[in-house]
This record gives structure tokens, sequence and C-alpha cells, in this order.
């Protein structure tokens, strides 16, 4: 069978690409378009580390196929820092040494992102629940929710 | 692997009963994804039905609320007002996986995928809902629980589709309530999942009631005798023992990783007590 043409918008940008029905937008973004900040983990949608928004909605990329981006708005974490200028939850990740070997991290700052459009001030319980879908092995997860709180707080201009 | 994203229910069914292979019904695909990636599934044909107008809206209909069978768990949480009336509804919808599964998962995809363990269908069977199945000969209501048949079998026959869900008017001083029991906070399956929905009169006697469990048999199962044992009483001690000792009696489970079949039977009562402690508070404030 010949392979779906998608046409779709990544980070703001038109791109299309060809694949085939079985290939996830991970497999899709990462393959196909070169954009391999977002991480493939565990592939079932238990880990987050594919995390990205399609039409504004945190999903894991892993669990969509690459042909119903068609027509979407996906964000993925190459859209987060503008240019050199890294985005606030990336400087707090770093400040609050949030991330080891990194693998989670472009997941954990997409979701993260994704929360504080809808929430700017969540409560620490909020945030643990609503990354319970990010998983990392190396951190312990307390720096990343001290680094996420942080980015809160200054994106809030407190 | 052929991909269609049909716009009419119409299409959808005529697509889905001339396909003499495998073919998927494609919604939130948290399962079938999943399902696909190890080797469970392969089918020849995927069809998508997000682009049916019916299997993405919550409309009010007939005093009740059309759902349909697309509309994904961050959707339900997001709609307040289905939120207000069916709070057991939509919190068990919502406890199926993480952040980024509620911006996927369905209702409908949960009831298809055939698991004894899922978490809305308790909540929905509690509730009296109804799915509307489309097919080849038109369109069939169906209550919930005669939906599902055994592990991975439901009622479908060739070329149906679960298009939406009808939740019925709720009556006055109603309330409902879903509690699942997992070993840790989140991201996890039942071990148990009850669902209870029952209505008091104004003296605060309860006239109706419905009780649901998951993970407990073959199926998601209607309980009426739990329900049998809150009718005419006002949900005292007494009678959410004898609710505890129904919801027990009502359990043929199996044993497995996450539980045994003594544990599974003794949660069951106590989460039946539980929950309906919830939905008798809410059917006071209704």
């Amino acid at each position: 069978m010949a392979k779906h043409h998608v046409a779709t918008t990544v980070n703001g940008d038109a791109v299309e690409f060809l694949c085939e029905t079985q290939e996830t937008l991970l497999d899709c973004l990462r393959d196909q378009l070169g954009l391999t900040g977002t991480k493939e983990g565990c592939s079932t949608g238990d880990c987050g580390a594919c995390s990205v928004t399609v039409d504004g909605r945190l999903v894991c990329s892993c669990l969509v196929l690459g042909v119903e981006a068609n027509g979407k708005s996906i964000g993925t974490i190459e859209g987060m820092a503008k240019g050199d200028e890294l985005h606030p939850l990336q400087r707090k990740f770093i400040e609050h040494a949030a991330l080891q070997c990194g693998i989670c991290t472009p997941g954990f700052l997409v979701a993260s992102k994704a929360l504080l459009e809808k929430t700017p001030n969540p409560t620490e319980i909020e945030l643990r629940y609503w990354l319970a879908g990010n998983l990392c092995r190396c951190t312990g997860y307390d720096k990343i929710v001290r680094a996420v709180l942080d980015a809160a707080t200054e994106m809030r201009g407190a | 692997m052929r991909y269609e994203a049909p716009s009419s229910l119409d299409q959808a069914v005529a697509l889905l009963a001339k396909e003499s292979g495998d073919a998927r019904i494609l919604a939130g695909g948290t399962d079938l994804l999943v399902q696909m990636r190890t080797d469970i599934l392969d089918p020849v044909l995927i069809i998508d039905i997000k682009g049916i107008a019916e299997t993405r809206q919550i409309k009010e209909e007939a005093g009740g609320f059309r759902v349909g069978a697309a509309v994904t768990g961050a959707e339900l949480k997001e709609h307040a007002k289905l939120k207000s009336v069916w709070p057991g509804v939509v919190e068990a919808a919502n406890l199926i996986g993480s952040t980024q599964v509620q911006g996927r998962a369905t209702m409908g995809g949960n009831l298809c995928n055939g698991s004894p363990a899922a978490d809305s269908v308790p909540a929905l069977i509690a509730a009296g809902a109804k799915a509307t199945i489309v097919g080849p000969k038109g369109r069939r209501d169906v209550p919930v629980e005669d939906v599902m048949l055994a592990p991975r079998k439901l009622c479908l026959t060739k070329g149906e589709i679960i298009a939406s869900f009808l939740l019925p008017p709720k009556p006055a001083r109603t309330g409902d309530a879903y509690l699942r029991f997992i070993p840790r906070t989140e991201m996890d399956i039942a071990v148990v999942g009850c669902g209870v929905c029952l209505t008091l009169d104004a003296g605060g006697k309860c006239t109706a009631a419905r009780v649901s469990l998951g993970a407990v048999a073959a199926r998601p199962l209607l309980v009426a005798p739990a329900a049998a044992a809150l009718v005419g009483t006002s949900v005292d001690d007494a009678a959410l023992q004898k609710l505890d000792a129904a919801a027990r009696a009502a359990c043929q489970p199996i044993d497995d990783k996450r539980g045994t079949k003594e544990y599974r039977i003794k949660v069951a009562g106590v989460l039946a007590r539980r929950t309906a402690l919830i939905a008798l508070e809410r059917a006071r404030k209704a």
C-alpha cells in the first residue's frame, strides 16, 4: 500500500512527511523529520519520555499514529527554547540539577509546560499528579518538582 | 496495514462490515497501539472514528447526556456540567492512566478493549448508561452491563461500532461515585473497582440503587443483591454491612499478580461500603 502523505504543523512550521500506517508520531518525528529531542522510552505509554502536544493537548507520541497528525498542530521540545534563549523551565532544570542522564527530560519539560499554560500556579500535589506519567530513574523527582515550581513562580512574574 | 478515517458512521460501518481480515477501531489508541506494538494484534485495517461528529461530542439529550465514544478523559474532565451531574462517571474515566493517556483515552475504547478491570465501565453501569451501537442493521441501545461478555469479548456483531453512550436523566437526590483499589496512588490497573449510584427520598431513605463491581469476575458486574441491601434503608451501618456481604458474594475473581481471590473478595466489600458513602453524600447534596 502507498504511504500516507501527512501535512502537519510542528512547532509552528508547516511540514510534510510520508509514513506507513503503523508508524507512530514518535517514529515520524524522529525518523522522518529528524526531530530527535522527543525520546523513545517504553513505547507503551507508561514513561512519558515521548511527550508532545497535539493541538495543545499533552499526549504520548508513541500512542499516536503518524497519519493522525494530518492537519494537526504538534508541539515538541524543539519548540521550547527561542533560539539560544532557554525557556524558564529549561533554565530552572539546569539550576536545580533536575536531570542526570537526560532521557526523560524533554518529556518532563513538555509536560510541565503544558501544565503551566493551564495552571500557572499549581500546588505541589497537582504538579506531582500531573507528572505521574513521566518516569525518571535518576533524580528521585524532588529536584524536578522544585525546578518546575520555581519556574512557575518566575513565569508568573512573582 | 490500511488506515481509514471516515467522516460518517455509515462509512465506518460499511468499511468494517466488508473487511474480511482483522479490522480495528481506533479511538484514543492507548490500548490498540500498545497491542500492535507488542504483537498481540496485527490488523489489516484501522478505522479511525475521530472524524465522526457523534463520537466526539458531549450533548444534553432527553434530560441526560449523550457522550461520544471517542471523547477523551481530559475532555470529560473539562465539561463542568457533565462532571457536576455524573461525577462518578467522570472521575472513573479520569483514573485511567496518566495525564498523557487522559489526552487520548476514551470510554468507548475502555469498554471495547474488553478488560474486566476497565475503570469507566462500572461507573457507567452504576449510572444506568446505555451504549448506542451502530451497525449494518441500524442503531440499537444496549445497557453497558450487557456489552462485555468475557475478557476481550463483546456483544458486538460484524460491522458494529459503539458510537456513543447515553447517560439517563438523573433523578433528584441522586448521587454516583466510583472507587478503585490499587496498591499505589496513580498509574495502575484496578485490583477491584466499584461504582454506586443511589437515590434518596425526601426523608433520606434510599429508594433506588445500582452497584457495579469491576476486576472481580470475567466481566464488570451489575450486582442486584448489593443494590437491594441499600434500598429501603437510610444507608446506615447495618445496610452497609449487608452491602459488603452482597458485594463479596458476587465476586468470582482470579488470582493474579495484583491480588489473590481472597484479597479481591475482601476488598470488594470494603470498597462497596466506601463508594456507597460517597454516593450517599452526593445524593444528600443533589
